[in-house]
């Protein structure tokens, strides 16, 4: 049996192109899981699944040489998105999305026709992975050499996010306290007594710690 | 889910490991990848993992609503605050250069500082709504 | 240039706009809130991976500093890593209020699917 050729040319399967395949393997990974968390009825099924997509996502963020991306987005979307919308679920117990045969064309009508435009609009994009992209022309260079002597940080990510950016960075924390602000304002304070659904005979988290 | 043996030895054993990555992806994070952002919801991923196995009276006896509350405004203040250190020396808001003597010294400390205040918020927002999301009230 | 080269080159965007698109489907057909949420994440993802796509160099590396200051190493561009990396965090700190605002429906109107919610509350209205 002659050797496999991959295994004597090592041109023959670049890294570019295992980073290709896997790139575009991974995609369409995500689009059969999206399509099969928007059919699928039982929305704990549709939640598990949207966990699945996640993570996929994460591992393209990995390919596509984002790593500080997929590191947040594999325990954000995960972990803590998957955990936040069960813990939802089990608040609304009994819950199940009716299906209704009312309105499912015209909507399909008109995102397929927003879709082939949008498509349309890519055409005259710059190819993927090229790198005379302008997105890397400009302010996206002056990052890229003097991040590292600016800053002494090597990586660029966390200097751009916390130096150059740092105002653009203070309003993003703002929103995350401002949503956690607005979760307890709409569900904390209301409610006197409570216990966990994760654990029925709890006893619940001390009650003066809340006004009521 | 206290009944489950394995889920629970489990996780004794994967929550420390879990905190101590996040730190370390807090305090490394200017050298590998990580930063504040990744750091507060993996240590925060790690709390609500015990709170799943343990129950959740035991994770607010731990940290309770109020510390949490006070954190996640501590590190938005912590931020903000660092920006307006940088006015009070005579720079601009959240201009790191003149936090030390030397501008890279100080764009290190900057980027600290402002690191750890982002830490700090995520973790304790998404604790505090997660801790929220799992607390029932029983007429429900 | 033939046409496998503007599919390669254009598959990643192509897959992005499915997404976008199978995101925006679920949030006008499906009339339960929980599923609209679900929809606008999907949604919401795809433009992350549009971002993240648009900074992949090819033959790059992940955009931090080995070593030594290397000049001949091509980064990946970081800044859309930047706006995405917060943006993600962002986007479940806003997903998590509406899971609030869903939860509070629910309580007060007793179901999640929009038609029934609209009919309660045009008989409230006429009463």
């Amino acid at each position: 049996m002659p050797p496999l050729k991959a295994a004597t040319d090592p041109g023959w399967v670049s890294t570019l192109m295992i980073e290709l395949i896997a790139n575009n393997v991974l995609l369409l990974f995500l689009a059969i899981v999206a399509v099969a968390v928007v059919r699928v009825r039982q929305l704990l099924v549709s939640v598990m699944l949207f966990g699945i997509y996640s993570l996929l996502s994460a591992a393209i963020f990995v390919v596509m040489l984002a790593a500080d991306v997929a590191f947040t987005e594999a325990a954000v979307g995960a972990g803590i998105a998957t955990v936040l919308m069960l813990a939802a679920l089990a608040r609304l117990p009994g819950e199940k999305e009716e299906a209704r045969a009312r309105g499912q064309f015209w909507p399909l009508v008109l995102v397929v026709a927003t879709g082939a435009l949008l498509i349309y609009g890519t055409i005259d994009m710059p190819g993927f992975g090229k790198a005379d992209n302008v997105a890397h022309r400009g302010v996206a260079m002056q990052y890229v050499e003097r991040a590292p002597k600016e800053t002494g940080i090597p990586n660029m990510v966390t200097s751009i996010l916390a130096s150059y950016r740092g105002l653009d960075t203070l309003g993003e924390v703002l929103v995350i306290f401002t949503a956690g602000l607005g979760v307890l304002l709409v569900l904390g304070g209301v409610h006197t007594k409570i216990a966990s659904p994760l654990r029925p005979d709890a006893v619940g988290i001390r009650d003066g710690e809340r006004r009521g | 889910m206290t009944d489950y043996l394995i889920l629970r030895v489990t996780a004794k054993f994967l929550i420390p490991i879990i905190l101590l990555m996040g730190l370390y992806v807090q305090f490394h994070g200017e050298l590998g990848p990580g930063g504040g952002f990744q750091a507060g919801v993996i240590f925060s991923a790690g709390l609500i993992l015990y709170a799943l196995v343990f129950g959740l009276d035991r994770l607010s006896d731990a940290v309770p609503i109020v510390a949490l509350k006070v954190l996640s405004s501590v590190g938005v203040l912590l931020f903000a605050g660092t920006g307006m250190i940088s006015v009070i020396v005579g720079g601009e808001f959240l201009d790191y250069n003149l936090l030390a003597e030397d501008p890279v010294a100080g764009q290190h400390l900057g980027i600290f500082l402002v690191e750890l205040g982002v830490g700090i918020t995520v973790a304790s927002t998404m604790l505090l709504i997660f801790t929220l999301f799992a607390a029932q009230n029983d007429h429900v | 240039m033939t046409m496998s080269d503007v599919v390669l080159e254009h598959y990643n965007y192509w897959v992005v706009i499915v997404l976008m698109m199978i995101g925006m489907y679920t949030v006008i057909s499906r009339g339960h809130l929980l599923k609209k949420v679900i929809g606008l994440n999907i949604f919401q993802t795809s433009v992350f991976i549009m971002y993240i796509s648009i900074g992949y160099v090819e033959g790059g590396t992940v955009p931090i500093v080995e070593g030594g200051a290397a000049s001949d190493v091509v980064y990946a561009n970081p800044l859309p890593h930047v706006l995405i990396l917060t943006a993600i965090v962002v986007g479940v700190s806003t997903t998590a209020l509406a899971l609030a605002l869903i939860i509070r429906i629910r309580e007060a109107y007793g179901t999640l699917e929009e038609y029934d919610i609209q009919k309660l509350d045009q008989d409230a209205e006429s009463e």
